[in-house]
């Protein structure tokens, strides 16, 4: 043998080995015994209660994570004629009518569904989604500054235009993030489709500030928030209605009110929901691990896990929440068919309106 | 690898037959990966954006090219990226140089430091980096000095991540370079700039080339640099493939502008191949500890302390800042955080990672995509260092040599291409058995292999193609063994570079995000997965624990690129 031909040789054995090890490195998912549950990076569930589950069901449950939420539901949608998994955690109302039109669920009424409020089950007749949880996108505010300077913080959308206000506000852009997207679509719906940009350029007069992401605008810019370090430059943010009871969780000791407060009448309500993925090769499994998210444990587990609110009503919340949260009476909701229908040509004249 | 070149000039005489096995056989490994990994999700993915009921819709060019909002993306994105370039070779050049021709203390150490923002993920350094030159940051209070949504912000970040590019690949060579060459012609009567500009510069000149043309193409598909430190009114092309594919699912959009990237990064791999082959020689190489000395006479003290300067503002401040952050505790500094990410894993949520297995699942992922990267990059730089065929009766170049040179471009293509358009054509086209490999283990290391490879060839390519070939010929001629041969002339000088570039291909792994995110398993999360997770949270534990996890991922990368370091002289005292 000389020694190209053995080169050669040693080349194609090592292509081989690869292919030998990719394939190793194949899983057999698709049994009987596995459940897999597809969400997007937020998704999180305590041990003991998942274990539970395990035990009691007989499954195991696997989790693929996909980006954000809405890289999460692309993913799905482009995978939906060969699925990643089972069920889907995690499509919330402003990308639901994509997913349904996509045809990417099977129905299936969950056990438990009697618990959960009628304003939250957006696809009642036809149950191809679970509602799992809700929260509110709603501005915060920095309680140390507004009291600094003896102003009281804003309440509603027309407070956010007063000239008091002026240079205050820090949000987050439509195009590249989902609470900033979730805040314009609060406008839209306490303005009209008429009338919502007409709010915009009072806003952008009054000297709204936006940035890429709810990272930046959070952890830097908003004064209010811990990792700024006092640092931040504005008082005010587009941000969760849990960001308060997340900002007092793990100080010691517990303080009187958390450092940060929501303006109640600025909210968006952002539903997520869960279903059984078309084509689901363990379609059992995925039946019994919708019913668990939907179980009392599983959804009394979840405002410390994922910093939102169950949709069932006799679910307990914790204290943390009960007592540094905040109650949003009337948040802003859009019919999800609206909200696919317009929601890229929105993007678009938010966009020009108030990037440039 | 090599000791084929010397076997193919021996069979000159049986035609070109035999070279074209040899280069087939060598390729055959590499291509499979590069097919399989890189070109048909591509392919499958652009497809599904420009096929339209089984026609292609090429209509679609002229419909995204002609909208305004995108050439100004375009222009901005080369602009940015030029800049940026010119910059970061201005200022890291002499850094190169201190490196490569200085022995000072405390030298192996700053040299592994000084890559590690390069292996940091973008939203940690983002943070740092806005710490310093951002609002209320220390600048900012010091002198009123605020970059941040400024194109300088972003010009500076990019010299910040791509400085240690620089000193590495021209620095490594530059260290190699034998610097008598250039004492020689000064002895002849050159100037000293007339001896360097004549001798050391078009030694250089592919190294400098290759790291150029990395940085360009680094700033050029910039991502997070552009998103955090930018603001919304910057983007990149990169930055808008990732908003039409993830945020708006618009695919035939994203397909003609990831096809745009492509053709501006197969034109500047054109440009570069050119420049490499027109400066292509074999170099008097030898080992680096004898090249170095210290400083003498006032200007070369200054050279060393003026870059010292520059990476303790430049590269150093910001990690500092990091650190300090990640000991800043609610009641003064401590070590409540890194306590708190132990007691917060062992409460039992998958949220929760115990820092330790984030990290022993980074090395793992690493050390995997590594040797990916080391034997895929290490087969193809041997193709592209064999001698070129001789041309055939017709006097045409043997079509194996045109397709050599294809090949060349291919490899450096996965740094062009966005991590978004790869992750979602592994999504629909790595989707059945046996390759149904969205959620196996390897689809991580070889996805980060993918960025890997671009490294090693780049890294090995100069030092490989200036070996002397003489020197093999000699061994021969003393009767080595071709095996033998390459063993004791070629592999010696070649290890140093195989072991920047596998040291480089881990460091990459390390700090790897846009793909890992996309495909990582929540049970096995790496250090920036983890990271970002935190940072995605409101609360001071939160962002706190974020900080400490990212000062453990830079002490681990710090610390890899320093055994790296000790590892070199200890090998190469009994071959010299």
């Amino acid at each position: 043998m000389s020694t190209t031909s053995r080169i050669t040789a040693a080349a194609v054995a090592a292509a081989l080995g690869t292919t030998a090890l990719t394939a190793c490195g194949t899983p057999g998912g698709a049994d009987a015994k596995t459940v897999t549950l597809v969400s997007h990076d937020s998704f999180s569930v305590s041990k003991p209660v998942l274990a539970a589950f395990e035990k009691q069901s007989g499954y195991k449950v696997r989790v693929l994570k996909g980006g954000d939420a809405g890289k999460a539901v692309n993913q799905a949608i482009l995978s939906k004629d060969n699925p990643q998994g089972d069920v889907f955690f995690g499509i919330d109302n402003t990308l639901l009518s994509r997913g349904l039109d996509e045809g990417l669920f099977s129905p299936y009424e969950a056990k438990g569904l009697g618990h959960v409020p009628a304003g939250l089950q957006l696809d009642k007749s036809r149950h191809r989604v679970t509602p799992l949880d809700y929260g509110d996108i709603c501005v915060n505010y920095d309680r140390g500054y507004f009291a600094r300077h003896k102003i009281a913080p804003p309440k509603t959308f027309d407070d956010l235009i007063k000239p008091r206000y002026k240079g205050l506000l820090v949000t987050e852009n439509s195009a590249t993030s989902s609470p900033g997207l979730a805040f314009q679509l609060a406008t839209v719906a306490a303005y009209g489709k008429d009338n919502w940009q007409g709010y915009w350029k009072k806003l952008k007069a009054n000297g709204v500030e936006v940035v890429d992401s709810w990272e930046q605008a959070y952890n830097q810019r908003f004064s209010g928030s811990a990792a700024s370090k006092g640092k931040g430059d504005k008082p005010l943010v587009v941000s969760y209605a849990s960001s308060p009871p997340a900002e007092v969780l793990g100080t010691k000791p517990a303080p009187r009110q958390a450092p940060t407060g929501v303006a109640t009448g600025t909210c968006f309500r952002q539903i997520e929901f869960g279903g059984l993925l078309k084509g689901a090769k363990n379609e059992k499994g995925g039946k019994a691990l919708l019913d668990f998210l939907l179980s009392k444990q599983f959804q009394e587990d979840e405002p410390l896990q994922m910093f939102v609110h169950p949709a069932r009503k006799d679910a307990k919340v914790p204290e943390v929440f009960t007592k540094y949260g905040a109650t949003i009476g009337k948040p802003a909701t859009l019919a999800p068919e609206t909200i696919t229908r317009n929601r890229e040509q929105w993007i678009k004249q938010w966009s020009s309106l108030v990037l440039k | 690898m090599v000791l084929a070149r010397s076997e193919v000039a021996r069979s000159r005489g049986r035609g070109p037959a035999k070279g074209t096995a040899v280069r087939l056989g060598l390729m055959a490994l590499p291509l499979a990966f590069f097919a399989l990994f890189f070109a048909y999700p591509v392919v499958a993915i652009v497809g599904r954006g420009l096929k339209d009921g089984g026609h292609w819709q090429f209509g679609r060019f002229g419909e995204v090219l002609s909208d305004p909002d995108i050439a100004h993306v375009l222009w901005f994105t080369v602009w940015q990226a030029a800049a940026s370039t010119a910059l970061t070779l201005l200022i890291a050049l002499p850094g190169a140089y201190v490196f490569a021709r200085f022995d000072f203390p405390g030298k192996q150490l700053l040299r592994a430091v000084v890559a590690v923002p390069f292996v940091l993920p973008t939203v940690v350094v983002g943070t740092a980096f806005l710490a310093l030159v951002g609002r209320g940051g220390l600048l900012d209070e010091l002198w009123g000095v605020r970059l941040d949504t400024s194109v300088w912000a972003i010009l500076l970040a990019h010299v910040f991540f791509n400085y240690a590019v620089v000193v590495r690949t021209v620095g490594g060579l530059w260290g190699q370079l034998d610097p008598r060459q250039e004492e020689a012609a000064r002895v002849l009567g050159a100037g000293r700039l007339a001896a360097w500009r004549r001798v050391t510069l078009p030694a250089l000149g592919p190294a400098v080339a290759a790291a150029a043309l990395m940085v360009f193409l680094f700033t050029f598909t910039s991502f997070g640099v552009v998103q955090i430190l930018g603001g919304p009114t910057f983007s990149t092309l990169e930055v808008e493939i990732y908003r039409q594919t993830a945020d708006f699912l618009d695919l035939p959009t994203a397909a003609v502008l990831t096809l745009v990237q492509f053709a501006a990064v197969l034109g500047v791999l054109a440009l570069h191949a050119w420049t490499v082959r027109r400066r292509e020689s074999a170099l008097r190489l030898v080992d680096a500890s004898q090249t170095a000395r210290r400083p003498r006479g006032g200007g070369q003290w200054a050279l060393l302390w003026g870059t010292l300067a520059v990476i303790t503002v430049l590269l150093l401040a910001p990690l500092v800042v990091l650190v300090e952050r990640s000991f800043a505790g609610p009641d003064g500094y401590a070590t409540v955080f890194y306590t708190s990410l132990r007691s917060a894993a062992s409460a039992d949520s998958t949220f929760a990672v115990a820092p330790l297995d984030a990290l022993w699942n980074s090395l793992a992922y690493g050390a995997a995509a590594t040797v990916i990267a080391v034997v895929v990059g290490g087969l193809a730089a041997a193709v592209l260092t064999l001698p070129r065929l001789r041309r055939g009766p017709s006097g045409r170049t043997p079509a194996i040599s045109r397709f050599v040179r294809g090949f060349d471009a291919l490899l450096m293509l996965p740094l062009g291409v966005s991590a978004v358009t790869v992750g979602f054509g592994f999504l629909i086209s790595l989707d059945t058995p046996p390759l149904d490999l969205r959620a196996s283990w390897w689809l991580v290391p070889l996805a980060q292999a993918l960025v890997g490879v671009p490294f090693v060839v780049r890294t090995m390519l100069p030092v490989l193609r200036a070996v002397d070939a003489r020197l093999r010929e000699a061994a021969a001629v003393l009767g080595a063994s071709p095996w033998r041969a390459w063993r004791e002339v070629d592999l010696p000088l070649v290890r140093r570079a195989l072991l920047i570039a596998a040291g480089f291909a881990f460091a990459v792994s390390l700090g790897e995000f846009g793909a890992t995110v996309f495909i990582a398993r929540p049970d096995r999360p790496t250090l920036p997965v983890a990271v970002a997770r935190l940072l995605g949270r409101a609360g001071e534990t939160n962002y706190g624990q974020a900080m400490a996890l990212s000062t453990i991922l830079m002490v681990v990368c710090a610390g890899a690129l320093l055994v790296l370091e000790r590892l070199r002289p200890a090998d190469h005292s009994g071959e010299f």
